[in-house]
C-alpha cells in the first residue's frame, strides 16, 4: 500500500540526488500541451508515458511540465523539448510509442528525431497539397 | 473525449488558468440513486455575468490561440447525452463551481475512466496550485489533499517524476479500496 512514509522516502532520495547532479540531463525541460485540443487527442497518455520513461531511466534532472494550447490543434498531442543552450524542438502528433524514442534518442543520446518534428509535419502537408 | 475523467482534467485546467490557488474536484458515485455527480470548484477569478451567460456556447473563449472554446460545451454535451445536466455557479473575483450529473446506468454515459492519471496530470501540471480530490462511492470516501502532501515533500517539487508516480499509485490504490 502506498503511504505517506513512502513519499517521505522519495523526498529523501530526491534531496540526496540533488547533490550528485548529472550534467548531461541538467536543465532539460519537456513540456506537454494540455489544453482541450491536446487532451482530446491523447495528451494525458503522452504525459503518462513521459513520466514513466523519465522515471525508468532515472533522469531525475529532467523536468516534465505542461502548458496550455500551443495553437496548432490539429497537430496535437504536442511535446516541446528545451535543452540548455539549444533551440526548442517541437514534436507533433505524439504517442506513447514516440515518447519512448524521444527519450532514448533525444534526451539521452542528444539527437533530435526530425521525422517527428513540426517542420517535418508541415513539409508533408505541403507535399500532399502539391 | 471518450472518458469523463478527461473532461475533469480539462475543466480543472480552466480553473488553474483562471488563477485559482485551490481547486476541489469531487466525484460522487451514488449507485443506489443511479447518479454520478462531478464537480470542479475553484477560487479563481470567476466569470462576469455576460461571460457566464454565453460560456456554454462553443464560440466563447477568452483564449488567444484560437477562437473557439470547447471545454465546457463538450462536458455539457456529455451530461445531456445521458439525461444529466451541467450547471455553473460563478462569481467574479470569488470563484467558479461547475457541477455535472449523469444517470449512472445510462447506456450513453461515458465511463469515468482513468482518474489516477487525471489527478496526476492536474496536480503536476500546476504545482503551485493546491488540489483537494474527494471521491465517494456509495458513501465510502477517498480524500487527497495536496497541502498535506506538500508538507511531507518539504520543498521537493510535486511534479518530480517519482512523486508523480507515487501520486498515481496512491490514487489508484485508494480507488480500488473503495470499489472492493
Ligand atoms: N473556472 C473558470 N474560471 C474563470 N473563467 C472560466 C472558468 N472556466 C471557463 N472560464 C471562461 O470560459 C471560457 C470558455 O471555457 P472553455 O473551457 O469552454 O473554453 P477555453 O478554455 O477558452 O478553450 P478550450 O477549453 O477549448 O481549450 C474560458 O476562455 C474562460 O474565459
Ligand atoms: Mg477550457
Amino acid at each position: 500500500m502506498k503511504s505517506l512514509q513512502e513519499l517521505e522516502a522519495i523526498r529523501n532520495k530526491t534531496l540526496n540526488e540533488i547533490h550528485m547532479r548529472n550534467d548531461r540531463t541538467e536543465g532539460i525541460r519537456i513540456v506537454v500541451g494540455m489544453a482541450t485540443c491536446g487532451i482530446a487527442a491523447g495528451a494525458r497518455q503522452v504525459l503518462n508515458a513521459l513520466v514513466d520513461e523519465v522515471k525508468k531511466r532515472n533522469l531525475s534532472q529532467v523536468t516534465v511540465a505542461q502548458t496550455g494550447c500551443i495553437g496548432m490543434c490539429r497537430l496535437e498531442p504536442i511535446v516541446e523539448v528545451y535543452m540548455p543552450g539549444e533551440e526548442k524542438v517541437t514534436y507533433v502528433k505524439m504517442s506513447p510509442e514516440k515518447v519512448a524514442r524521444v527519450i532514448s534518442e533525444h534526451i539521452v543520446n542528444k539527437k533530435a528525431i526530425k521525422e517527428f518534428t513540426v517542420g517535418s509535419a508541415e513539409q508533408q502537408d505541403k507535399e500532399e497539397r502539391e | 473525449m471518450k472518458e469523463l475523467s478527461l473532461h475533469i482534467l480539462d475543466i480543472a485546467k480552466n480553473a488553474t488558468q483562471a488563477g485559482a490557488s485551490l481547486v476541489e474536484i469531487t466525484v460522487d458515485e451514488d449507485i443506489l440513486k443511479n447518479r454520478l455527480t462531478i464537480s470542479i470548484k475553484d477560487n479563481g477569478r470567476g466569470m462576469s455575468k455576460e461571460l457566464l451567460q454565453k460560456v456554454k456556447d462553443p464560440f466563447t473563449t477568452t483564449r488567444t490561440t484560437r477562437s473557439v472554446g470547447l471545454g465546457i460545451p463538450f462536458f455539457e454535451m456529455a451530461a445531456e447525452l445521458c439525461g444529466g445536466k451541467l450547471s455553473i455557479d460563478s462569481v467574479e473575483g470569488k470563484g467558479t463551481n461547475i457541477t455535472a450529473w449523469f444517470e449512472y446506468d445510462h447506456i450513453d454515459r461515458q465511463p469515468l475512466g482513468d482518474m489516477p492519471s487525471t489527478i496526476m496530470a492536474a496536480v503536476t501540471g500546476s504545482p503551485e496550485v493546491d488540489f483537494i480530490y474527494r471521491h465517494v462511492i456509495c458513501g465510502k470516501e477517498f480524500l487527497l489533499d495536496t497541502r498535506e502532501i506538500k508538507k511531507v515533500l518539504k520543498g521537493v517539487p510535486i511534479n518530480n517524476v517519482e512523486v508523480a508516480t507515487w501520486l498515481f499509485e496512491y490514487v489508484s490504490e485508494g480507488l480500488n479500496m473503495l470499489r472492493r
